[in-house]
């Protein structure tokens, strides 16, 4: 009896021990859901918080530009109305602080590279992009362990749960996977990135800027602010469109109104 | 329908009236976006205004920049070449007027009307004639000779031979620095 | 029905005018006298709607066309430029995008519209099929403009939809084992081995023309229905003067009115909810090289999207699919009941309805990933779309051809003015 009692939790022991050495190979979990969190520019009637987008830009400039570009936004941008509200010299200065890759002209006589090899560059102009750190796919992918980092200009419009994701994803580091689940090499747990397996390491610690408006930075903070900048540059419009929505909607109600009232009238004696 | 017609609109007639209106002043909003989405874009007006840097440049020399999809003549000009311009009455111009967009639109064309500093010539490098490119340090004055149909202008830009009938065009432009222009 | 024309040309200059061009003639015969029926009701606005849709597509469309490049290393920037730099180009821009979705919403109404009161039967057969003729352009349009944003689902609904050609291989493998018919037509749709900028480009090009094709339709379409005149919630015909009003004012008007309220819908979207009706796949560039976890088409071809997942053999999937549409064409025979509105057809009420809701089913199954099930009752989302094409098929091949054999229907009013007067003796 003993032995048989043995010998069963031996039995049970071993293949305990053998399920969950197979079930230490779980590399991939659906994300959880993004965070539910509300933003300044929800809603009919949202806007951008200025001072947001600028310490948001900060964290751009001095965390995220190290690895994602920000192609599609232009320095011009940086002073106009619904925007971080720099003035026109400040988003010359930004601009100038860039180096753009300089077009072949009568200054430097068409040749592109110096004799190091380095691309001759220019400062930026207030009509030039954001220039991106990388000069193209293999290299960004070779200095990223193969991965390619997006770039940010519309990336809370191309994830399904836009700003809330992108938020989620940076403020969901540091979490501890479940049992049984694998992180792959080069690879971080980010239980809100699909599969759970995400290239990028945690990119915000506590303090990685200091705000000039003195603002503590907190990894939410910096995560809230960079977030509102990121769906700025993904929609620079935005307050134009809600402000403008309102004036047709409310036209279009009067007319609505006279319509209806005129159609009551003509067809009065017809019902 | 019941027929209610009299020789002025009354209170009546002022619904469809109002209606109307309203509705042509909706029409009128609507198209104004599909009017302006043809005015240059933002990134066109971005590159209305460009710096140059004038460093380089020679005395006797010229340089040609790019503004507004035309070209822009920078262009360094010798004392020799200031005293040949100056030494020009108005009245024996065929253009007597600076065509200078930093001055007024009647000042005259006198050679200290056509530049901020007199060493540097900055004009729009499009012949006012049918708008080819005139060619530097060609023709009888020293200026400009245009190759199309061979108008001549002076070392200050102004015409001296037609068919072209006005002096080139100076742009709006200040100096940020000594070695630094703006224009537009 | 219009009887001969009673148009007077009051000037000097609409006289001069209507012996050489009679456009004014037109345009009163047509759109200011022509007798309408009197009870036509809500759902009738739509064909007016349908009309301003067009034009807002033309406009928003030729004014696109001025920025965007139709060439796959430059198509994503050029609308990336339309949406931020160009004036005013989020905003068309963005009425074109849903204007597509509003397009088809309400042209599945004044479908379904003409489903439930029968407008397809005699003598408006060639009404229907020019309708259907327009519907399927629509389709044809809305796909390929759906590619030129050259997004990731852009590319990859391309290359799905496009691949489906390839499935007559298995056609003309019956006739000999060599002859790849599908894949010299795919190959001929793209212009290169897969979709790319050659398939761009032509897409571009035929999605500038198709409009105006739909427009031409529309000029047959509405002729056609002024031969006969309109058909009215009642089925019955119009009987006399007393049964109907001239189109102006009462039409004109009352079109407008329904016609400003669906455009209040249509502003709240693209003001406030640009991007809902749209998948965010779509605002990564397209990439040859990485497919998107799910791909889907816009909602109003999902329907269509699930009846051909449904089906595992490719062929067949491909042929349910086309069948679905070619269908609609016979349906005025298809249906042997004499009574055209369903207001006297209680049974026939009841499968319509149930269409509907078949119909509202597909497009959500179409939405779902393949292996999904139905909200936790662990039925699989394939087997539902197979049962809901079904009763697609069925509807038409059985229930409208053999339901009036068992069918009471309700007794039809005198006529269309002892109908609207009854109701008003009745208060």
């Amino acid at each position: 009896m003993r032995i048989a009692l043995g010998a069963s939790l031996g039995l049970a022991a071993f293949l305990g021990l053998t399920f969950a050495a197979l079930a230490d190979t779980v590399t991939t979990l659906p994300a959880l859901p993004p965070k539910d969190v509300s933003w300044s520019f929800d809603g009919p009637f949202g806007h951008y918080d200025r001072a947001a987008l600028q310490r948001g830009f900060q964290v751009y400039k001095e965390v995220c530009s190290a690895c994602h570009s920000l192609n599609r936004v232009a320095f011009h941008t940086l002073d106009e109305p619904g925007g971080p509200g720099f003035t026109e010299a400040q988003a010359k200065a930004i601009a100038a602080g860039y180096k753009i890759p300089d077009e072949p002209n009568d200054q430097n006589k068409g040749q592109l590279y110096d004799s190091s090899g380095n691309r001759v560059t220019r400062a930026g102009t207030i009509a030039d992009y954001f220039p991106p750190p990388f000069p193209n796919e293999p290299a960004a992918r070779a200095a990223n362990n193969g991965a390619l980092p997006p770039d940010l200009s519309i990336i809370e419009k191309a994830r399904a749960g836009g700003a809330s994701y992108v938020f989620s994803i940076l403020t969901g580091f540091g979490q501890t996977p479940p049992a049984g689940f694998t992180v792959l090499a080069n690879k971080y747990y980010n239980p809100y990135f699909d599969g759970r397996n995400i290239s990028m390491p945690p990119p915000l610690t506590d303090g990685s800027v200091t705000f000039s408006d003195g603002t503590k930075a907190t990894v939410e903070q910096e995560a809230q602010d960079v977030v509102t900048f990121l769906a700025w540059a993904g929609e620079p419009k935005m307050e134009e469109r809600k402000r403008l929505g309102f004036g047709v909607i409310a036209f279009l109600l009067v007319f609505s109104g006279l319509l209806y009232l005129s159609y009551r009238k003509i067809w009065h004696d017809k019902h | 329908m019941a027929n209610v017609t009299s020789a002025e609109p009354n209170r009546r007639d002022f619904l469809y009236i109002a209606t109307g209106a309203v509705g042509a002043v909706g029409v009128a909003l609507t198209a104004w976006p599909f009017v302006a989405q043809m005015n240059p874009t933002a990134s066109a007006l971005a590159l209305g205004s460009i710096e140059a840097d004038i460093t380089t440049i020679q005395p006797g020399q010229q340089v040609i920049f790019t503004w507004r999809s035309h070209p822009l003549f920078v262009r360094r000009r010798t004392p020799k070449e200031i005293a040949e311009a100056r030494s020009v009455p108005v009245s024996a111009l065929i253009d007597p007027i600076a065509r200078n967009a930093n001055l007024d639109d009647n000042a005259p064309a006198t050679d200290q009307n056509r530049e901020t500093k007199p060493e540097w010539l900055v004009v729009v490098g499009v012949c006012t004639h049918l708008g080819c490119i005139p060619t530097a340090f060609e023709g009888n004055y020293g200026g400009y000779l245009c190759h199309c149909h061979g108008s001549q202008y002076d070392t200050a830009g102004r015409v001296r031979r037609g068919p072209a009938p006005q002096n080139l065009a100076v742009p709006p432009y200040t100096f940020l620095t000594n070695t630094r222009i703006k224009i537009g | 029905m219009s009887g001969p024309s009673t148009y007077e040309p009051q000037s000097g200059f609409t006289r001069w005018l209507d012996t050489r061009l009679p456009i004014l003639r037109l345009a009163h015969d047509t759109m200011t006298t022509f007798p309408t029926p009197r009870n036509l009701n809500f759902w009738y606005a739509f064909g007016a709607i349908l009309t301003a849709m067009l034009g807002i597509q033309i406009v928003t469309g030729i004014v696109l066309a001025m920025h965007y490049v139709p060439n796959s290393t430059m198509a994503f920037d050029s609308v990336e430029n339309i949406m931020r730099d160009v004036n005013y180009g989020w905003l068309l821009r963005y009425m074109h995008a849903n204007g597509a979705s509003f397009f088809f919403l309400a042209v599945y109404v004044h479908i379904f519209r003409g489903l439930y009161y029968g407008s397809y039967k005699a003598p408006r057969e060639v009404l229907w099929i020019l309708g259907v003729i327009i519907y399927v352009l629509m389709i044809i349009t809305a796909f390929m403009g759906y590619v030129l944003p050259w997004g990731q689902m852009s590319f990859w609904a391309a290359t799905v939809i496009t691949n489906l050609f390839s499935s007559f291989d298995q056609l003309s493998h019956l006739v000999n084992p060599h002859w790849n018919v599908g894949t010299t037509i795919a190959y001929w749709i793209w212009g290169d081995f897969g979709v790319s900028n050659a398939t761009l480009n032509r897409f571009f090009s035929l999605h500038n023309l198709l409009p105006f094709v739909i427009a031409g339709v529309v000029g047959l379409h509405i002729w056609a229905l002024h031969v006969p005149g309109n058909n009215n919630p009642l089925g019955i015909d119009v009987k006399g003067p007393q049964d109907t009003v001239p189109f102006h004012p009462y039409y004109t008007v009352k079109d407008l009115w329904i016609l400003s309220m669906f455009l209040i819908v249509y502003a709240v979207v693209v003001f406030y909810l640009p991007d809902i009706l749209g998948n965010p796949d779509n605002y990564t560039p397209a990439n040859p090289l990485v497919t998107p976890p799910d791909i889907v088409p816009d909602w109003y071809l999902l329907p269509f999207y699930a009846m051909l997942r449904s089906i595992p053999q490719k062929l067949f999937g491909v042929l349910t699919l086309f069948g679905a549409l070619a269908i609609l064409v016979f349906i005025p025979w298809l249906d042997r009941s004499y009574v055209r509105s369903a207001r006297f057809r209680p049974v026939f009420k009841i499968f319509f309805w149930v269409f509907v809701v078949n119909a509202l089913l597909l497009g959500y199954l179409g939405s779902q990933s393949v292996d999904a099930t139905f909200f936790g009752t662990g039925i699989p989302d394939v087997l539902l779309a197979r049962c809901a094409t079904a009763y697609y098929y069925a509807f038409f091949l059985l229930i409208m051809p053999f339901l009036p054999l068992f069918e009471t229907t309700r007794p039809l009013p005198a006529t269309i003015a002892t109908a609207v007067l009854g109701n008003k003796a009745a208060e």
